[in-house]
């Protein structure tokens, strides 16, 4: 029976991929190992290997096409003796077996021992983002032209334009410069600023880190990446002894221009290890500033802000939401204040207050919530510490009403900081107790499954907030 | 020289006595080598050493009156090191240490009542009371902590020195650490990048051979520390570190190799600390005699004193006074620092962020 080939899956996280080159005709024969065609992301190009041998009876999916999803059929293998009148008949060449028919040689790990791969590619896992209707930025002028971009060309374009602006910045981290960026968040900056300026680090978080905010401590003005914030565990000492507490020790004497940053919390079937949630753990430390973005646009004006601020900040990205296009002002200097929540969706019944991916839950549930007659409103925090309180108030004070949603652990958790906070100066306007969806309190497994039951989702925040409203 | 005495002092405590100073890793001269000083040199650097000694004996005083609270680690007996070191130094270079750090403040040239004035946690401290012995800085003296992570200096200090090859303009960091300090992982990392990107900096390992406790043989499996950065082609020697002229020669090489962009560069420095690891050493690790033995016969201040008198540079009397100039100086910052006020209360909240 013919056997199909499958538009592969080259990362956990990757959903569709162009097809862009049939190296192998109708009528070749192929066998085992033969690579037959190339396919592109938005990160890199990848080559197609056949498993089985044959002939490439049916090419189904032309060179050229655009976002082919993962697991379509891209072409028909004819066993021997077979000929194209059997196409039809043919079986999916097993699409469950991951990795799939590809099994194109993934790119060499960067970081060989330390850590299982960065997936190499990364689009999006979630399917028609919801989008917050669109509040302007008080400084974003009237009739501003909006540009379609995703997250990751809007941090990089955050970076490429303060690098411009101001020589004292620069990039370090691990995969930045040669390899144009684990995420490919770095693209193209070494190309426009040169290794002095975008510099590849050993696989050494603790001694980097180190060395950024030396660095910053003589006044140039350090991005640090780190490939994700798991990583930054070898290099926590530093962030938090060094770079958040020195400018007090020192009476004031010593700052440190820093920005940490990287994706943060679960990308996809990566396990514990490498999908935890950090936001917590930094937003405990006085003398950090803390930012975890859910726009494009946030993501540009608040990583803008985040270099020029003189202080250490902590850049909370999320893999996931690095291939969601939204639109970005189109200015010269798009610039979002630090410590300033937006409210992505008005409502009067119930508060959701999220940030970075937790935003993907909330505006969903919103939607879902506004058909049972719910209309929720939608707080994105964007900045978790230092935390806008007044935002989240005024607007439970409306509500009378909350839940918090987030994809990290519940004890200490950010959620629970909101809920003291509303305890403390909002008690009386409360008309149920507030509820948080997080996280389930278990180390990430890595079975599908599991995962997804790890993770909250779209119906625990709407279940919370009916429970809330008590409807 | 340092590690004879040892030998002979502490068989049971030292078991191993370190090496002599000699070559290893890719040498440029030998390590022997000590600077001739003049006249002038040589009261300086009595000077110099002298005033660390005196801050600190008073620093002790003051500990002991309950003036000074929490950690306070004293630097008597390793004086020759910074001194020899910031002698090599020009203006706009750069130095961090650890939490042994009055010694290399005094050196850089900050105020010794700015110092002990923190060290009581005084507003008129350095950082206005709230570092307190281990979180010193000055920008204006190049002096960059105080540090209390051990062996976190080595990596900021490493970026230090990244800033300077970043600005291209010159500038050398030295980045002072003990032997304890010298097996821990950052240390290692920071080799690798400083010398991947020919940073200058100089790496500055004070050998006091005990970290805290612990002697260096009993928790070094290498205790040749200049020997250190081999896996990285970072060049290394042992220094005398209790004769002056060594280490200011050692210092000017060093830093000549590092200003001159040909990367690191390590000097180990034999040294010796009288004092305990902490005003509360229990001084079970080591006998009364073997202090007592480097006291009499290594001490770092009275080389000088006997070179001066030899030579008959200055006599015992002008020696006395160059002390009760220190003393007096000494005096007034333990004056100050028993009597500046404590912080406002308002400053609890202040630079916390820019």
């Amino acid at each position: 029976m013919p056997t199909e080939i499958l538009m592969p899956a080259l990362s956990p996280t990757m959903e569709k991929g162009n097809l862009a080159k049939w190296l192998k005709k109708e009528g070749d024969a192929v066998k085992s190992g033969d690579v037959i065609a190339e396919i592109e992301t938005d990160k890199a190009t990848m080559e197609v290997e056949a498993i089985d041998e044959g002939t490439l009876g049916k090419i189904l999916v032309p060179e050229g096409t655009q976002d082919v999803a993962v697991n379509t059929p891209i072409a028909v293998i004819l066993a021997d003796g077979e000929d194209a009148s059997a196409i039809g008949t043919a079986s999916p060449q097993a699409a469950e077996s991951a990795p799939p028919v590809a099994a194109a040689p993934l790119e060499p790990s960067p970081v060989a021992s330390a850590a299982p791969a960065a997936p190499a590619i990364v689009t999006s896992a979630v399917a028609n983002p919801p989008q917050p209707e669109a509040v302007p930025e008080p400084d974003v002028p009237e009739g501003t032209e909006m540009v379609n971009q995703t997250m990751r060309e809007a941090l990089r374009d955050a970076m490429a334009e303060e690098m411009r602006r101001d020589g004292d910045v620069f990039v370090m981290g691990e995969e930045v410069a040669e390899y144009q960026g684990a995420y490919k968040i770095t693209q193209g900056l070494l190309q426009e600023f040169g290794p002095k300026r975008v510099i590849d680090t050993p696989i050494t978080e603790h001694g980097f880190a180190g060395v950024g905010v030396g660095a910053a401590m003589a006044g140039l003005k350090p991005i640090v990446e780190f490939m994700t914030f798991n990583f930054a565990m070898q290099a926590i000492d530093q962030i938090i002894n060094s770079a958040a507490k020195t400018h007090y020790m020192s009476g004031g004497q010593i700052g440190c221009s820093i920005v940490f940053r990287g994706p943060n919390g679960a990308a996809a079937r990566v396990a514990a290890q490498h999908s935890q949630d950090y936001t917590a753990w930094y937003s405990h430390i006085p003398g950090l500033k803390v930012i975890a973005p859910y726009t494009a646009a946030d993501a540009k004006g608040l990583l803008k802000a985040a270099i020029r601020d003189p202080n250490p900040i902590i850049f909370l990205e999320n893999e996931i939401l690095y291939g969601h296009s939204s639109p970005v002002p189109k200015l010269d200097d798009f610039v979002v204040p630090i410590g300033k929540a937006k409210v992505a969706r008005a409502g009067k019944d119930v508060t959701l207050v999220a940030w970075s991916i937790g935003m993907n839950y909330a505006l969903k549930a919103a939607e879902e919530l506004s058909k049972l007659g719910i209309e929720a409103e939608v707080i994105d925090l964007r900045t978790i510490r230092p935390m806008d309180v007044d935002t989240i108030l005024a607007s439970v004070k409306k509500t009378g009403r909350c839940v918090t949603v987030e994809e990290g652990w519940h004890q200490s958790g950010v959620g629970a900081e909101i809920v003291a906070q509303l305890m403390e100066k909002a008690f009386d306007y409360l008309d149920a107790p507030v509820l948080r969806v997080t996280g389930k309190d278990v180390p990430m497994p890595y079975a599908a499954n599991l995962e997804k039951l790890a993770l909250p989702t779209v119906q625990d925040v709407i279940d919370a907030a009916r429970a809330v409203t008590y409807r | 020289m340092v590690t004879a005495a040892k030998k002979s002092a502490a068989s049971t405590t030292v078991g191993k006595a370190p090496a002599a100073p000699r070559t290893s890793g890719r040498r440029v001269e030998k390590a022997s080598a000590v600077l001739e000083f003049s006249k002038a040199d040589e009261i300086e650097a009595y000077r110099r050493m002298l005033e660390i000694r005196r801050f600190e004996e008073k620093a002790g005083q003051l500990y002991g009156m309950g003036l000074i609270g929490g950690f306070c680690h004293l630097y008597i007996g390793q004086e020759a090191v910074v001194v020899g070191m910031q002698a090599a130094l020009k203006q706009g270079d750069q130095v961090i240490t650890g939490y042994r750090d009055h010694g290399h403040m005094l050196a850089c040239g900050m105020d010794p009542k700015g110092v002990m004035a923190e060290l009581t946690g005084r507003r008129g401290g350095y950082s206005k009371g709230k570092g307190g012995s281990m979180h010193m800085f000055s920008i204006e003296k190049g002096f960059f902590g105080g540090h209390g992570i051990v062996g976190a200096q080595v990596s900021l200090g490493t970026g230090l020195a990244f800033a300077n090859h970043y600005r291209d303009n010159g500038n050398v960091t030295l980045a002072y650490f003990g032997d304890g300090a010298a097996n821990q992982g950052q240390v290692y990392e920071s080799f690798n990048m400083a010398e991947l990107w020919k940073l200058p900096v100089v790496y500055v390992i004070e050998n006091n051979h005990y970290a805290m406790g612990t002697a260096v043989n009993r928790a070094s499996a290498q205790t040749d520390f200049s020997k250190r950065g081999t896996s990285f082609n970072i060049p290394g020697e042992q220094v005398d570190g209790m004769d002056v002229r060594a280490v200011q020669a050692a210092g000017e090489r060093a830093v000549e190799f590092a200003r001159s962009g040909k990367g690191p560069y390590i000097l180990e420095m034999l040294t010796y600390r009288y004092r305990g690891h902490s005003m509360s050493d229990p001084a079970k690790y080591r006998s009364k005699e073997e202090v007592q033995k480097m006291r009499t016969e290594h001490d770092p201040i009275e080389q000088v004193r006997a070179r001066l008198l030899d030579k008959k540079w200055a006599t015992e009397d002008e020696l006395k006074a160059i002390d009760a100039e220190i003393r007096d100086v000494m005096n007034a910052a333990a004056d100050f620092a028993s009597h500046d006020p404590e912080p406002d209360p308002s400053e609890l909240y202040t630079d916390i962020l820019r």
